[in-house]
């Protein structure tokens, strides 16, 4: 250390632990599990971290749906490849969350009380193969702008666990996109297929992307602890200009009649979302909300005495090693 | 809830990327026993060749130092400058050192 950095080191140790936490972070260095943190910059860890994993579990459910149904092999494997690395990402959140000091059993009972939300996306129905390809391309699309941000994020878990979750994911937007090509170049009905996913999964998408900027409660906040580096209309945007020449390849038509480009902003205009429709689905009124709660619920408590068993078994190896040792 | 049961303990999962280099912190999971550990391991954070060897360890037998008391424990070498380098003063002339 120089004598200059010794001086600012006891400089720093008349201030206040907050203060030196905040000047912490506006220096981009990371906060690790062990470090004082305030309790409020715990909680929001512990809430966003968690409701990002309950995301990525419940979001293996509306593609579980298709595993047996996926039109060929090839489809099959990359979809289970897929709905495993949800998994996946689920196993690296919740353990991010835990180092939070709250227990995973904690999480699960959140999640299965209802009391912990998840991504209101995963409460629409999955109605046709197309939906596999609309939810890659849109819902993967949507959550990777969503999340390369957080890569840089203050909390030194979080932002190594999200690494991992976004070089992972652009595979999953890819066999999406890939799935839409392949329909939109097959028969008319099958482009009719696609058409109809797109329809029903633009708006939910966009919505994905949270409130208004002048509605959301907790950007001002989170942008300071670098929990948020842009706001959530400057990520909508950015998804609507990027998807937009992407459904063009495809010869698709997004469902918004508003939707045109601004020569003057270089970005598109786009209609109105319903926010109605928005609040009522995080409400837990959307069209399967309780279905996928009780799916969720189910596995759990029909893998418990699996959980035991395991358990069991370990505690009765652990005992003959012991009496062979003696 | 979770005291009516025991729970799979915690684990903390090294991974060595290939030879050569060292086994590296990639996180944690749950397991009931160190085999199904060394699988789950295998399995949350290889999918991708991201290994050659996985090391994992319960989370309890792992003793970390406080950074609350990083003064104490870190401090004492940032005055022994002549630890460095740097401390000693050679001609210009001299090369190679």
């Amino acid at each position: 250390m120089s004598e200059q950095e010794v001086k600012n080191s006891w400089a720093e140790h008349s201030r206040s632990l907050e203060e030196i936490f905040e000047a912490k972070i506006a220096r981009d260095e990371k906060i690790e599990p062990k470090d004082w943190m305030p309790e409020k910059y715990r909680k929001t860890h512990i809430r966003q971290i968690s409701q990002h994993a309950h995301s990525e579990i419940v979001g293996m459910l509306p593609e579980g749906n298709w595993i047996t149904r996926a039109p060929s092999l090839r489809r099959k494997v990359a979809l289970l490849a897929k709905v495993q690395d949800e998994a996946g990402h689920g196993l690296y959140l919740y353990s991010a969350c835990e180092t939070l000091g709250i227990s995973r059993e904690e999480l699960y009972e959140q999640l299965h009380s209802g009391k912990a939300k998840y991504s209101s996306i995963f409460n629409y129905p999955t109605v046709t193969w197309a939906d596999m390809g609309a939810i890659g391309w849109l819902v993967d699309g949507a959550a990777i702008i969503n999340q390369v941000p957080l890569c840089n994020t203050s909390f030194g878990p979080y932002a190594r666990a999200m690494v991992r979750v976004c070089k992972e994911e652009s595979f999953h937007q890819r066999q999406g996109y890939e799935i839409m090509l392949t329909l939109c170049r097959g028969t008319e009905e099958q482009k009719q297929m696609a058409q109809d996913a797109l329809n029903r999964w633009w708006w939910p998408s966009l919505m994905m992307f949270g409130p208004t900027d002048a509605e959301s409660t907790h950007t001002e906040q989170s942008m300071k602890w670098k929990l948020k580096r842009k706001t959530n209309d400057e990520l909508r945007q950015q998804f609507i200009d990027q998807t937009v020449p992407q459904a063009e390849i495809l010869g698709l038509t997004i469902p918004d009649e508003d939707l045109k480009w601004n020569e003057e902003t270089g970005q598109y205009d786009f209609g109105k979302i319903n926010w109605d429709e928005f609040w009522q689905v995080v409400k837990g009124h959307g069209p399967c909300n309780k279905e996928r709660l009780q799916t969720r619920v189910d596995a759990w408590e029909n893998g418990e005495w699996v959980r035991d068993a395991a358990m069991a078994y370990s505690e009765k190896q652990a005992a003959k090693k012991v009496q062979k040792a003696s | 809830m979770s005291d009516k049961k025991k729970n799979w303990p915690l684990w903390e999962v090294f991974v060595r990327s290939k030879n050569g280099l060292e086994h590296r912190h990639f996180g944690s999971l749950h397991a009931a026993d160190e085999e199904m550990a060394l699988e789950n391991a295998r399995d949350v954070y290889t999918r991708r060749s991201e290994g050659v060897s996985i090391w994992v360890v319960e989370s309890k037998h792992i003793k970390a130092s406080n950074p609350d008391e990083n003064g104490e424990m870190f401090e004492p070498a940032a005055d022994k400058v002549y630890r460095h380098p740097t401390f000693y003063d050679l001609p210009d002339e001299v090369k190679h050192m």
